[in-house]
């Protein structure tokens, strides 16, 4: 493991993109965040512009208005960046899979590297999943 | 030539000032993160980003928008914090080289990384970082003035001496400038004036990470923003130095006397950081009025009772 993965993997900034979710989900991330979960721990932060990120988390589903969006943050990052799928509805469209505004599951439009399951995912789900897309880099 | 290049890039200059900045800026995380019963980052942490920002990151540059300005002003900016680091640390180390300048100097020195996050900003073509810029430029205004009035009573409070060594062995040989009911009132104001240079919760206005996301900076990714950071470090270790040098009579490197020069930085910088976790962020109005009238008021206040003697 050499220098340049091993701080990639020390400094994961994220830059959060709520499809059209029921906000559940961004509540369960803010979550994280709080005393009793604390992902700063592993020097997680959420960052405002997808130029500093390194993580685009996608929760929520992705309807025919979110696709150019999430392909424009997608190409507007800077690379390398990975791409989390974020409860049931980013990875499979859940409950809105067969509506007629559904443009596919996210990683139909862009690469995803982990999925976080769940209906939220629970915190310890979300930094299960962080630690285990640590371990791919 | 090879020791001045020496003392500007390496020791007290580039590269110390901006380790020692990162552990400060680790300070602060952690402490953020006490106040807030988290457990905070590891000491590394500020390394990490900085080495990721440099090594990994691709570096993009905004389709709209003046690219040349946009590469060159963050390299501008650590060129001013360095110098602005060499001649403020220069003094407090007891190094003697051959210019040492007044401290009208540091002054000038420490005004440029903002106004090249400004012509940053305005260079990237964004929105967001315009309405960032414009608010620097606005809370620029603010505070200059009062700093400015800062440096005049510290030169009135030392009978006039205008280099920082002078500064500092005057406060050797009396006592220190903040045993002074001036004195205190000189702290209150300087620690506000830095609090706002080095853009902090209170004074954030213009990267307001959630109106603005991150404004004057949002553009810059990569090596650029890697840059910004190491600004941010030097920044962060060089303006509580200066409160030291200017009100704590500086450090004296010998025996215990460098612990106790650690302890006055931290303290300083433990300032910063709690009234950066109990304050909101003001608007810009509300910030120039606390700077033009509060502040002023306060530093007219201290110069005067520098007249009188106290």
């Amino acid at each position: 493991m050499g220098l340049k993965s091993f701080c990639l993997k020390k400094s994961l900034w994220v830059f959060h993109l709520a499809g059209a979710s029921c906000n559940n989900c961004d509540i369960e991330i803010l979550d994280v965040l709080t005393p009793r979960y604390d992902v700063e721990r592993f020097g997680i932060k959420l960052v405002g512009s997808p130029r500093h990120a390194d993580v685009i988390l996608v929760s929520g589903s992705i309807n025919q208005r979110d696709k150019p969006r999430l392909l424009e943050v997608y190409n507007q990052a800077s690379k390398p960046v990975y791409v989390v799928a974020f409860g049931a509805c980013g990875i499979t469209g859940g409950i809105f899979a067969e509506g007629n505004t559904f443009a596919g599951p996210v990683d139909q439009i862009i690469p995803v590297d982990a999925y976080i399951p769940g209906c939220p995912p629970k915190p310890e789900a979300m930094i299960s999943g962080l630690s285990k897309l640590m371990q791919t880099i | 030539m090879a020791e001045t290049l020496f003392y500007f890039l390496i020791y007290p200059g580039l590269l110390f000032a901006g380790v020692v900045g990162g552990l400060l800026s680790w300070f602060d995380r952690k402490i953020t993160a006490q106040v807030q019963f988290r457990k905070g980052p590891p000491l590394l942490q500020p390394f990490y980003d900085f080495l990721k920002l440099l090594l990994v990151k691709e570096t993009l540059l905004p389709a709209r928008g003046a690219r040349m300005t946009f590469l060159i002003a963050p390299v501008l900016g650590l060129f001013g914090a360095t110098a602005a680091a060499a001649f403020i640390l220069l003094p407090l180390f007891n190094i003697h080289i051959g210019f040492e300048g007044d401290v009208m100097v540091i002054f000038y020195l420490l005004t440029i990384p903002s106004l090249t996050y400004i012509l940053g900003a305005l260079a990237s073509g964004n929105p967001l970082a315009s309405v960032g810029a414009s608010r620097e430029i606005k809370l620029i205004v603010s505070y200059e003035l009062t700093f400015l009035l800062f440096f005049a009573a510290i030169i009135l409070k030392a009978d006039q001496a205008m280099r920082m060594s002078e500064i500092i062995q005057m406060q050797a040989q009396a006592s220190p400038f903040i045993g002074s009911i001036s004195g205190v009132l000189l702290l209150i104001v300087g620690v506000f004036c830095i609090q706002a240079k080095l853009g902090m919760v209170p004074f954030d206005i213009a990267e307001a990470e959630t109106e603005l996301s991150e404004g004057s900076f949002i553009e810059y990714s990569g090596t650029v923003y890697a840059l910004v950071q190491f600004t941010k470090y030097i920044m962060l270790f060089i303006l509580p130095a200066l409160i030291v040098a200017f009100l704590m009579s500086g450090f004296h490197l010998e025996g215990i006397g460098i612990l106790w020069a650690v302890l006055k930085v931290l303290a300083v910088v433990l300032l910063l950081t709690l009234i950066r976790n109990t304050n909101p962020r003001l608007r810009i109005k509300q910030a120039m009025r606390f700077f033009l009238i509060g502040m002023n008021a306060l530093v007219i206040i201290a110069i005067v009772l520098t007249y009188l003697g106290l």
